[in-house]
């Protein structure tokens, strides 16, 4: 029986609970044996990304500490998270150091939730059914810094009576980028809306993105233009079909 | 411009100030850019590996860029031309307007050129009385406008044409239409008068083969043509960081450069000049300089990060792709070049202290890391450069305001010690009844009010661990 850690992000953590319950049961009904490291809290991106370097380290130290009490691999429901964890944490150290190699260990085993399903586990049909109209919005560190343009993809093509409309621009970043939004809120403004529009024009019922801060921002934005469509994360649509605890 | 003069560069008072006509007139002539690059990219089944070769090659000159300077000196001047080294900004406008002086230059025509926007030329050609007249139908209109250049292939891009008739008919004294076709053509007659009355021309250059002392002009209007050719003196100005070793790379970035830029497979125009013509009779001008600039590239060049902003060939395509610049335009970025990569390229030119807005005018998206043909990697050098202003580095002492560096502490201290953490997940819930409508969080307190002055934010709920914790007592207790 596979076994994991849950990474749940800070986030996720924040205004997600039933996200990741959904993520609980997902992966528990696939067998995965999971345990929750407690002590977890940040991965420290939003220091690091702002050039607080120096200040990410004890952040990206607390994760690595909670995180290598159990050799399993790291499942998070973000791509920009993990990406974190992945490909920047082992530059925090000096090589050669049990920092680095600690490091590069607990990177060699992190996942974001849908690469561990369809690359992992071998995953692409979780039994959902959502007969809805469903547009896609591919989340940039996601798809760039991660490289997962086909394994969204793959899970909604899968789930029963979804019909899956593509997102013009669908590439394009909805202006979220964690500290951005509050650093340049016009810019920002002016991205969200852009992507609101293209959603709203999609013709869908709803949107699906597998990032947290996606989700805040284009939701958000879908509310405050009145639109009814539902942006949701893609967790919870493969849950759709999952009873609540 | 330089270090000391050049004034600070606010991009969020800017940002919070666009006029509402940039954005529509940008993303029209980005989207078409964007898609005829993709279009001439689907072609050339080669792509990903031409950009290698494009990306190594400038490394490689990068790193040997005083073996390939000398040579091009040398290859120059044994073409008859002459080379005149510029430190700075103000030195080369110096010698620009020295050569200007021995030859009694009253009128000098321009083709479109980044290096001459850079020392802001045209207004010192000005105050020593030369007229300077841009003849790159998008440089000639900003001209008439007053302003730099917004793109840093077509610089007139925030222009909607209604706009640019305006101009006309303001600065000529006609009634100009508002016909984008009838505008070249009253451009072309006016320009016509000036090449035929100047007495020096004024060019940049996209490359220059150190193997030959080549300069190679890449255009579209043949402008840089007729500024190249007809006074009897050419002045060129141009980067050192444009020097390549020679015609075999050229070849791999002719391919990589228009399909880039403007998604054409080959500019119109391709200019190879080797020296001032050689014979009474002869094709091109009597005498040929070729300014080479610094202006701080040697600097960045000490920088191993950094420094891959000058892998640069300048063909707007990360611009074209950038979400921030498509909503701002290139005004925002406050200096001669605009887009990604003038928010990393100035903050290195300029100095952090005048440009450290720039490094964060991105969401670190990635997307113009797709799509730069000599894969600088934009978004290493933003985070790079952002360590620079917030925490400061060999080359630059922080220049983050104190609340944001104090902010980032206690940010690390909550962050690190999970405790904090873990408490403060359970007193923010607290807070939600006080701004709660229909499920949402709005008029949020500083710093969050910048948030939700855009959209509203989620309850924070926080309530996963307890639930986990819950739970896994009962598991526990119905296995016991």
């Amino acid at each position: 029986m596979p076994k994991a850690q849950l990474f749940i992000t800070c986030l996720g953590d924040q205004f997600y609970t039933s996200t990741l319950q959904n993520m609980t049961y997902l992966l528990e009904r696939l067998g995965v044996e999971l345990s929750f490291p407690p002590e977890q809290t940040c991965c420290g991106q939003p220091l690091f990304n702002n050039g607080f370097e120096d200040r990410t380290r004890a952040v990206a130290l607390n994760f690595m500490h909670a995180f290598s009490k159990s050799d399993a691999p790291i499942i998070g429901p973000s791509g920009s998270c993990v990406s974190m964890v992945k490909h920047h944490y082992p530059s925090l150290f000096e090589a050669g150091t049990p920092e680095h190699a600690l490091a590069v260990d607990i990177a060699s085993r992190t996942f974001e939730f849908t690469e561990y399903l369809v690359n992992v586990l071998k995953v692409t049909d979780v039994g959902a059914v959502y007969p809805h109209k469903v547009t896609y919005h591919a989340s940039c560190h996601y798809l760039r810094e991660m490289g997962l343009k086909t394994e969204a993809k793959a899970l909604l093509n899968a789930v029963q009576g979804l019909e899956y409309i593509p997102l013009n621009e669908e590439e394009t970043c909805c202006g979220f980028g964690g500290a951005f939004t509050v650093t340049y809120p016009e810019v920002s403004r002016a991205m969200m809306e852009n992507k609101v529009r293209n959603i709203i024009a999609s013709g869908a019922d709803t949107v699906i993105t597998c990032e947290p801060g996606c989700l805040m921002n284009v939701a958000g934005g879908l509310h405050k233009a009145g639109s009814p469509i539902h942006a949701m994360h893609i967790i919870d649509l493969l849950s759709s079909k999952e009873e609540p605890a | 411009m330089s270090h000391d003069i050049h004034p600070y560069i606010g991009f969020e008072e800017y940002s919070e100030h666009v006029p509402q006509s940039i954005p529509l007139a940008v993303q029209q002539a980005t989207t078409r850019f964007v898609g005829g690059r993709a279009a001439r990219v689907a072609e050339l089944p080669q792509w990903e590996q031409l950009r290698q070769i494009g990306s190594d090659i400038r490394q490689h000159t990068l790193e040997n860029m005083d073996v390939h300077l000398t040579r091009l000196e040398e290859k120059v001047e044994q073409a008859g031309g002459h080379v005149h080294w510029a430190k700075t900004a103000e030195e080369a406008c110096r010698i620009v307007l020295q050569i200007a002086k021995d030859h009694n230059v009253r009128t000098a025509v321009k083709s479109k050129s980044m290096a001459t926007e850079e020392i802001e030329l045209n207004g010192a050609l000005e105050a020593a009385g030369i007229r300077a007249i841009e003849t790159d139908l998008g440089e000639y209109i900003i001209q008439l406008a007053g302003t730099g250049p917004s793109h840093i292939i077509v610089p007139a891009v925030h222009l909607t044409k209604e706009e640019i008739a305006a101009l006309f008919s303001q600065h000529l004294g006609i009634d100009a239409p508002a016909d984008p076709i009838e505008l070249a053509r009253i451009a072309r007659e006016t320009l016509r008068a000036e090449f035929l009355n100047a007495e020096m021309g004024i060019s940049g250059g996209n490359f220059l083969i150190a193997e030959t002392g080549t300069l190679v002009i890449v255009t579209n209007e043949g402008n840089g043509r007729m500024c190249s050719t007809m006074p009897d003196l050419h002045v060129a100005v141009v980067g050192i960081d444009k020097v390549i070793p020679d015609w075999e790379s050229l070849t791999v970035f002719l391919k990589l450069l228009a399909r880039s830029a403007t998604g054409q497979k080959l500019s119109t125009y391709t200019q190879f000049i080797t020296g001032p013509r050689r014979a009474e009779g002869e094709f091109g001008p009597k005498e040929f300089h070729l300014v080479l600039l610094d202006n701080g590239r040697s600097n960045i060049l000490r920088d191993p990060v950094g420094r891959d902003v000058l892998k640069c060939i300048r063909c707007g395509a990360c611009a074209n792709v950038c979400p921030v610049y498509k909503n701002v335009g290139g005004f925002a970025y406050g200096s001669f070049i605009s887009g990604p990569i003038g928010a990393i390229l100035s903050p290195q030119m300029l100095g952090t202290p005048t440009a450290r807005e720039l490094p964060y005018a991105s969401t670190l998206c990635g997307a113009c890391a797709d799509v730069c043909p000599v894969k600088i990697p934009i978004p290493t050098i933003l985070r790079h450069l952002r360590r620079r202003v917030a925490q400061g580095d060999e080359f630059a002492a922080s220049t983050m305001p104190i609340p944001i560096r104090v902010t980032a502490m206690f940010a690390s201290i909550a962050l690190a010690w999970n405790w904090v953490y873990r408490l403060g997940a359970r007193l923010l819930p607290i807070i939600n009844p006080f701004f709660r409508k229909n499920d949402w969080l709005s008029g949020l307190p500083y710093p969050l009010n910048r948030w939700t002055k855009v959209r509203p934010l989620p309850p924070f709920t926080a309530t996963f661990r307890k639930w986990w914790n819950v739970r896994s007592a009962k598991w526990k207790d119905s296995t016991r």
